[in-house]
């Protein structure tokens, strides 16, 4: 509404104007309605020449709020419509324009002129959004009329944007040494996206380097650069002929044979490159083809020109600067960068943790492999789904949703206790399979259920985005929760294991059952309850890997052999030792990644690779068991 | 194999089966029924395709009972037999022969992935089957047996890139897949087409995943530093399935927009939407040849009849609409050749146009692909896309001309009986398909 | 002598040779043509299973080891097969289609279009080194014993020397097929990624036979190929070897005592089992058609164990019956062709249904007739365990051993 009425005011206040603004508009209708990047901006420049009210016009084609009824551009506002030139209520289907981002960059950037000094600092934020994401000279001259804005938060913004656009667009070369170098110490994003393109070069060949170039470095061939690299150039520059492709030879050979010969040579002969060659040769001598350069003429064409790589910024004072800036940012990245990495790592390692402590329970503390464990995760993150359709308001739904993943999950593992794993207690590798057979049904019935599709599980907005130490540093929130609560859970764990009547009687099953039963405990009970904590704790993991990732029927299967591995390279029976073993993993992994970034896979394959070697120097993992324990 | 022996054998595998099903008190009506036309519907329905498969069965099934309902095709009525090759490779070859040789369907409607594709091809080729694929692929392959009813590249990778190049300014490009064949040859292409654009090898940066990988926020990361080099730096994205949630999660959690960073994705649709929050998603793009949104009375019919049949909150997407129009040119051209034999139905079919639910028609070409219009949409709240472009229809060009090996090859069926024709020699490289 | 002593193997072989020849028979190249050359097909790969099935119930039945990453075995044999069967097939398109050309190819451009053929799909156009013998059939076929073969020496004996055993060494077969699948699925790494080998039904120099005779062919090749490795297999559980690969399983640290060499019989038992295995594969995907990493994923090989358990562990021919019903059972029922249960309030629809059935019914296996399907069989022949009116088996309640050891 408030858009309303400026628009309307700014009407009243120059009706000169609106005359302009019609006429802009029913010039370049065409072009307003099928906007494209690449021509519109003479359009926007007119539009933004055409008086004040046409900023009103600008932001609601941006916004895609702009559109036509009966041939006549309206502004949609909520349910009403009015003319974009009179201010009249419009009434009738309005088909709203759609412009591109492209577009509506070129839009925003054309806005700014209008939105750098008005009233209402979100819109002077956009419109320094706007020059952050695409900026232009006039931007400069704009930053610097605007003044000091009375937002501290903004005028710190505008102060810095000021200063990378004097790096970029001032004529003086001077005042942009002095604002790179003002910016010392800083390592932030925008400023190296500025600071890089300073340093873009092109590498020539050439028989001299010119004089006035910004030489960034001389190249020499066979050190520098390869040999074959450089020739690529001289034949580039037209500087060498270009050598002899096979292709070409085989041509070349088949459209001089005379009689079954090519120059003497029988054309049976020619699937030797070596007779091939002869005869080419051959050939060159009559005259019937070019000669091939030789490779010792390739050698001098080589030696008679020089190579360099030549900065597209001309004055070396500049490129000095901007080097020295980015070099001077480098060991402070790259610090920066581990921890990102350290953080990235402890993150995949907490969700590791996570979906590995129910098993590091159930198989570590009672022996009991259970396959179905996958199947158990993605029960929970099912679980959290079915609420989250239940309940709406996301925070509420995701409180009512982590302990209804434990109770679906506590139960389901109570019941396979009874009816399954009871009957193959001491015969581990059965269980095994049994639990296998368990975690196909259970798939398919998810499947069958649910549906193929992936179901989503959002988390609530407090979750959302993401916490950030300075520019490259930064983790999203969900992750962190992550971590918090794998932390819970270790906190968790060791407060039943060590402080409440049931961890004293599951250490005591665990350590000698004979013994235990014959004082009272009823070792099937405590082994049931154990496997159902473990199986609800493999819930609750559920929800939380659903809300960052994704909720599907093979949720569970994707982290299954992980799991195992957290559990078996941490050591069996020993909670310290699966964190430990969440941690070697995810650290393995995000460390293989760094080695090679283009290829995720291969860093799983050596992960595992690692992590099968490792078990062969320390089978029983990084906290082995010790004492009798060990042998049960 | 004579055609007048192969139908014997037909007839006989069918009355085997007719048999074997009474012996274990199957129904009769199967049997009783000798005079429908059978297809067959090879798409996996359980394992880790059957989220995008089991759309295009009952999309199958639908257009069955619609054209049934209009009396069905030569004066018979249309029989699917639906298989389940389980996302299963070697599955589908032995599914297809199945089809074929002990069903006798007369066309086959299937498959997804392209290694499922290359499974079945042989089968199709040597007992000279018929093949509607309805999946946008990679390309570079041309088979006697197949029409290819999904865009080739030219019909969607290379315009969407051409619209982030013009219309988005987009300088820097990170190429992200999930590790298969289809983003490998598509992203080959593309990395050959933008460096033929003057894009440096630095502005290129390539990464695969695995499928179904969760773990984005390093590669969120180092797409998020390509800004570094203060070039604009657009995401073309060819990450398949479940392995999307993640990705765009992760990307909102990193504030990453689609006005600092839009990502292109080629295989994210209406139906992989469904299972997303989209708030984060707003503005990003996707390239297609059909959405959901398109405007046409067409598509509107098409919709509300899916809906009608499968649920409200059903979505449509591309495959579906590539699979509508595989199942109304087959119509088309049995009833042109007034026969379902697949030489027939293949001399019938080249140069028919059905009408497509954009807008225009779809024409099959001597090459066994479509014209289509790439249509490139942004995402919005709702999960639908808004159309910002849209095309006139492009020619499917099966082998690429961006690749120096390919671009001299060219397929003509009707023509020179040869799916790789080699123009600079003029002579057929191979009359089977390369699997 | 071995006969003899077991005469199930006589039984056995005579079942399979009348098999053979009744599919024969009936198929469609040398017979009526009552069974479709794509059953031919599922038969003889059904029978590759089965001797895969006797690999793993000679290193699980029999030594106790439970391989979760039998199949990496299977697989890498399909693949050193696969290579020369592509690399082969292509070559005569490629030789082919360069004859046109007036002047004769060079080794080199001969090398360089079956590179672009093979590798151009995946966005190569180098031959990886790994081809550089895939044009020479014998080689391959020494590859498809030797490379498996070295894999399960290597990693048996890293992991029985470290004496990881049990459920450990279960993880960590399941982790070892877990990296070569994903190592496999790698595009660089030559393999040609998730494409895999494909089109290797068309072997090279027989493009002119048709398929229903090759299919029968294979059919042929694996029944004999499943007949020596059923009398390999019971050769070596007959004797001594058996006896104390028997022993290990039952109580592996006693026979430490006794002075065997464990390591070394189950280090003998893995390789030879993984052998055997390689061999099935390298007939099994002919016949498919295609390989790719996925047929290494961890599930393709619990299903192995799955086939065994079902059918029986311990005894040979048990394997068999499990790998036989099940695989075969699974095609019938994701086939479509299986009718529909009505429920009255609900429609079971075995394609969706098929899954959950195995995998219960699995369970009810595991839990209520530990020998499986083979106990039927048993029961026919009279063989009963003896009564112990409740007494204890042994030392580990959990063993088998006595019910197991008639086989």
């Amino acid at each position: 509404m408030r858009h309303l009425l400026l628009s309307l005011l700014m009407l009243l206040a120059a009706p000169a104007c609106a005359q302009d603004l019609a006429q802009v508009l029913d010039a370049n209708r065409a072009q307003i309605e099928q906007p494209s990047r690449q021509t519109i901006a003479p359009v926007i420049e007119a539009l933004a020449a055409a008086g004040p009210q046409a900023g009103a016009v600008l932001e609601a084609w941006a916004d895609r709020r702009l559109g036509l009824a009966d041939g006549r551009f309206v502004i949609v506002q909520g349910d009403e419509a009015v003319d974009a030139v009179t201010g009249a209520a419009v009434r009738g289907e309005v088909r709203v324009l759609r412009p591109n981002s492209g577009v509506r960059g070129i839009i925003g950037a054309a806005l700014v002129q209008f939105q750098l000094s008005d009233p209402d600092p979100s819109r002077r934020a956009a419109a320094l959004d706007a020059i952050a994401r695409r900026s232009d000279e006039t931007h400069l001259a704009a930053l610097r009329a605007a003044g000091n804005d009375p937002d501290p938060a903004l005028a710190v913004r505008k102060a810095r944007l000021e200063r990378l656009l004097t790096i970029r667009f001032d004529p003086d070369p001077q005042a942009r040494v002095d604002a790179i170098e003002a910016f010392s110490g800083d390592t932030g994003a925008d400023l190296q996206a500025v600071l890089n393109p300073l340093l873009a070069t092109t590498r020539i060949a050439a028989p001299t380097i010119p004089g006035q170039a910004n030489v960034a470095a001389e190249l020499i061939p066979g050190d520098d650069i390869p040999q074959d690299e450089a020739y690529r150039l001289l034949v580039e520059a037209g500087l060498a002929p270009a050598r002899l492709a096979p292709d070409a030879q085989k041509q070349a050979l088949s459209a001089h044979i005379v009689e079954g010969t090519v120059g003497g040579v029988p054309v049976a002969e020619l699937s030797d490159p070596a007779r091939r060659d002869t005869a080419y040769d051959a050939l060159a001598e009559v005259g019937l083809v070019p000669p091939a350069a030789t490779a010792a003429e390739a050698e001098a064409a080589l030696s008679g020109h020089r190579f360099a790589d030549i900065y597209a910024e001309p004055n070396a004072q500049i490129t000095d600067a901007a080097r020295r800036a980015l070099n001077a940012m480098a060991l402070r990245q790259g610090a920066q960068q581990t921890a990102d990495l350290a953080l990235d790592a402890l993150s995949l390692a907490s969700i590791y943790f996570l979906a590995a402590i129910g098993l590091a329970i159930t198989f570590g503390v009672m022996g009991v492999i259970n396959m179905a464990h996958g199947e158990f995760i993605m029960m929970g993150a099912y679980t959290g789904y079915v609420v989250q359709t239940l309940i709406a308001g996301r925070t509420l739904s995701l409180i009512v949703a982590l302990p209804a993943a434990f109770i679906v999950t506590f139960l389901a593992g109570v019941v396979l206790y009874r009816l399954v794993i009871r009957h193959l207690v001491k015969r581990p590798l059965e269980t095994l399979l049994a639990t296998f057979g368990l975690s196909i049904a259970l798939q398919q019935i998810a499947k069958n259920i649910f549906g193929t599709q992936a179901r989503p599980l959002t988390a609530p907005a407090w979750l959302e985005g993401s916490v950030g130490f300075g520019e490259i540093v930064s983790i999203s929130t969900i992750r962190v929760a992550i971590f918090v609560l794998a932390l819970m859970f270790l906190g968790l764990f060791l407060w039943i294991m060590n402080r409440t009547r049931l961890g004293l009687e599951v250490r005591a099953v665990t350590q000698n059952p004979g013994m235990a039963a014959s004082m009272g405990i009823n070792p099937d009970r405590i082994a049931m309850l154990t496997f159902g904590l473990g199986s609800g704790i493999a819930g609750i993991a559920g929800v939380a890997i659903g809300l960052f990732a994704k909720v599907t029927s093979e949720l569970g299967s994707d982290y299954i052999v992980q799991s195992f591995m957290t559990v078996v390279v941490g050591g069996v029976g020993n909670i310290w030792g699966t964190l430990a073993g969440a941690a070697l993993i995810g650290g393995l992994q995000k460390g293989i990644e760094v080695i090679n970034p283009a290829n995720t896979l291969a860093a799983q394959t050596w992960m595992i690779l690692l992590i099968i070697i490792f078990i062969q120097f320390r089978p029983r993992g990084i906290m082995p068991t010790r004492g009798r324990a060990a042998e049960a | 194999m004579p055609a007048a022996l192969k139908g014997k054998q037909k007839m006989r595998a069918r009355t085997i089966l007719c048999g074997a099903g009474l012996t274990l008190a199957l129904s009769g009506a199967a049997c009783a029924q000798e005079d429908t036309i059978r297809i067959g519907v090879l798409h996996s329905l359980s394992g880790t395709m059957a989220i995008s498969e089991t759309t295009l069965k009952d999309t199958v099934l639908m257009l069955v009972d619609q054209q049934n309902a209009k009396g069905g095709v030569l004066g018979r009525k249309i029989e699917a037999v639906v298989v389940d090759p389980a996302s299963d490779w070697p599955l589908f070859a032995e599914k297809a022969r199945e089809l074929i040789s002990v069903q006798g369907v007369d066309a086959i409607f299937g498959c997804w992935t392209s290694v499922s594709r290359k499974s079945v091809l042989p089968v199709v080729e040597e007992l000279n089957g018929l093949l509607f694929y309805p999946v946008q692929y990679e390309g570079e392959e041309s088979s006697r047996n197949v029409i290819y009813t999904g865009a080739a590249p030219n019909q969607q990778a290379i315009p969407a890139v051409d619209y982030m190049m013009n219309e988005l300014g987009v300088e820097s490009w990170a190429l992200l897949g999930t590790d298969y064949v289809y983003p490998r040859t598509t992203n080959t292409i593309l990395e050959a087409y933008l460096k033929g654009k003057g894009v440096g090898q630095a502005d290129i940066f390539v990464n695969y995943t695995p499928f179904g990988h969760s773990d984005w926020s390093k590669i969120v990361a180092d797409v998020a530093a390509l800004g570094k080099e203060g070039k604009k730096v657009g995401v073309v994205s060819t990450i398949n399935g479940d392995a999307n949630v993640g990705f765009y999660k992760e990307l909102g959690a990193a504030g990453i927009s689609a006005d600092d960073i839009p990502v292109m994705a080629f295989s994210v649709g209406e139906e992989e939407l469904s299972g997303l929050d989209t708030a984060n998603l707003v503005g990003h793009l996707a390239a297609w040849n059909y959405f959901q949104t398109a405007e046409s009375p067409a598509n509107e019919t098409f919709v509300a009849e899916w809906t009608a049949r499968m649920g409200e909150d059903r979505v449509t997407n591309d495959p579906m609409e590539a699979t509508m129009l595989g199942f109304n040119l087959w119509v088309q051209a049995v009833e042109k050749a007034g026969s379902t034999e697949t030489d027939a139905v293949l001399a019938a079919i080249g140069g028919l146009e059905v009408p497509n639910l954009t807008g225009g028609t779809a024409r099959v070409l001597p090459n066994h692909h479509l014209t289509k219009p790439v249509l490139i949409g942004e995402i919005r709240e709702d999960g639908q896309f808004d159309i910002v472009s849209q095309t006139e229809p492009v020619a499917g060009d099966a082998w690429t001309d961006h690749l120096p090996e390919s671009a001299v090859l060219d397929a003509d069926w009707p023509g020179k009986d040869c799916g790789m024709w080699n123009t600079q020699t003029n002579s057929c490289v191979q009359r089977q398909s390369n699997y | 002598m071995l006969i003899r002593k077991h005469p199930s193997v006589l039984v056995f072989l005579a079942l399979l040779a009348v098999f053979t020849l009744a599919v024969t028979l009936m198929s469609e190249a040398y017979g009526s043509g009552v069974v479709p050359t794509s059953t031919v097909k599922t038969l003889g790969k059904t029978l590759c299973l089965a001797l895969a099935a006797v690999a793993m119930d000679l290193v699980w039945g029999y030594a106790g080891i439970l391989s979760l990453g039998h199949m990496a075995f299977f697989a890498l044999g399909g693949y050193m097969i696969g290579m020369w069967l592509m690399y082969a097939r292509t070559g005569e398109i490629v030789a082919a289609t360069l004859a046109s050309s007036p002047v004769p190819p060079t080794a080199e451009e001969l090398r360089q279009g079956i590179t672009g053929q093979i590798f151009g799909v995946v966005g190569s156009t180098d031959l990886p080194l790994t081809w550089s013998i895939a044009g020479s059939l014998p080689m391959q076929l020494l590859l498809v014993l030797a490379v498996p073969g070295l894999l399960a020496f290597l990693f048996g004996w890293l992991a029985f020397r470290s004496r990881v055993n049990g459920v450990y060494l279960s993880i960590l077969t399941q982790a070892m097929t877990l990296a070569l699948s994903l190592w496999l699925f790698q595009n660089d790494n030559g393999f040609r990624g998730n494409n895999g080998l494909s089109g290797l039904q068309n072997i090279p120099g027989l493009s002119h036979v048709p398929q229903s005779v090759i299919s029968i062919w294979f059919l042929w090749a694996s029944a004999l190929l499943l007949a020596g490795g059923y009398l390999l297999a019971t050769w070596l559980t007959a004797g001594k070897f058996g006896s104390v690969i028997r022993a290990i399983r039952d109580d592996e640290t006693r026979v430490r005592f006794l002075g065997y060499p464990v390591e070394g019989y189950k280090l003998t038992v893995f390789t030879i089992s993984a052998m055997i295995c390689a061999a099935a594969g390298a007939l099994y995907y002919p016949q498919a058609g295609i390989i790719n990493p996925a047929e290494l994923a961890p599930i393709a090989s619990v299903y192995l164990a799955v086939w065994v358990a079902i059918g029986g562990r311990g005894r040979l021919y048990g394997a068999v019956i499990g790998a036989v019903v099940v695989s075969l059972l699974s095609s019938w029922f994701t086939g479509g062709r299986a009718p529909a249960l009505d429920l009255g309030f609900y429609r079971i629809d075995w394609v969706n249904w098929w899954q959950v059935l195995l995998g219960l019914g699995f369970v009810a296996v595991t839990l209520f007739a530990p020998r499986g399907l083979s106990s039927l069989v048993d029961a026919l022949a009279g063989l009963r365990p003896p009564r112990r009116r409740g007494a204890d088996l042994g030392p580990d309640a959990g063993a088998l051993r006595e019910k197991e050891a008639e086989a």
